[in-house]
């Protein structure tokens, strides 16, 4: 077992871990906080698939700049405390949703582990697929289109959150 | 050889989704919502990255590129959304939202 492994199984239950924590915490603030965890080991196990430009991005654009907005909107909104203790009534629906994705998550683990295993990884990638040339060519070359459709998306989204956050929507 | 295959990512991206999916469906919460969705958006991106490795083809990082751009767009319209509801409603909770049915 190389050190890829080892530090893939270590970095694999830190991430569930730190995303449990995430969905069940009560207060919103130590959720964000565990998730921002969780994108730092999500950004370990890319390095451990050689995707380092990935790893880097992930950090700055999920921890960095989506992060710091959620915190603020949970620092701006100022919730009170009987709005963070949600009442634990509706047990049934909870247990609903919990089998619902049960199924869903058996589902997809037979599907994982029952299909066709001829073209998987075993452990041997070639390191290059990662680096910011491979990328910068395949995105400017093959993926150029979608490149101009995420801009005008982007420049959608700025007028939509300016629209949305303003005081008065007349 | 590694002991690690692309089924074990795979297995761990499948694990992460269904978890922001539980997130998703019991809490009341809208940011918390909103951040399991961002749990599944990352569970979908690990997948991408390890058939990437696994195929050798480097447009699978690439779409990464795309889901981040989606997900930061996502982020600020959907917090943005959330922060005119608070202001007209005075709460976040998903069980008091309930405008469009009236």
């Amino acid at each position: 077992m190389g050190i890829t492994s080892i530090l893939f199984i270590i970095l694999a239950i830190l991430a569930i871990i730190s995303a449990l924590i995430t969905v069940f915490n009560k207060q919103p603030i130590k959720s964000a906080i565990a998730l921002i965890f969780h994108f730092f080991m999500l950004a370990g196990i890319y390095l451990t698939l050689a995707a380092q430009f990935l790893a880097v991005m992930q950090i700055l654009v999920y921890a960095g700049a989506i992060m710091v907005l959620v915190i603020f909107v949970i620092m701006l909104l100022n919730q009170n405390d009987e709005e963070l203790h949600e009442q634990n009534k509706q047990i049934k629906r909870k247990l609903f949703s919990v089998v619902l994705s049960g199924i869903f998550l058996f589902l997809m683990v037979m599907f994982i582990i029952g299909g066709k295993q001829s073209n998987l990884y075993d452990g041997q990638i070639s390191s290059n697929i990662g680096t910011v040339q491979t990328l910068a060519k395949e995105l400017y070359s093959n993926f150029l289109v979608p490149v101009e459709i995420t801009g005008i998306l982007l420049l959608a989204t700025i007028v939509g959150a300016v629209l949305m956050a303003k005081k008065r929507l007349n | 050889m590694e002991f690690i295959t692309t089924e074990y990512y795979l297995l761990l991206s499948g694990i992460l989704f269904t978890i922001g999916i539980i997130g998703v469906l019991t809490r009341k919460n809208a940011i918390i919502i909103f951040m399991s969705i961002e749990l599944m958006l990352n569970a979908v991106n690990l997948s991408l990255i390890s058939f990437a490795s696994s195929m050798n083809d480097a447009a699978g990082q690439v779409l990464l590129f795309f889901v981040m751009a989606v997900a930061a767009a996502e982020a600020s319209v959907g917090l943005a959304i959330i922060l005119a509801v608070f202001r007209k409603k005075g709460t976040i909770s998903i069980d008091n939202i309930n405008m469009l049915k009236k």
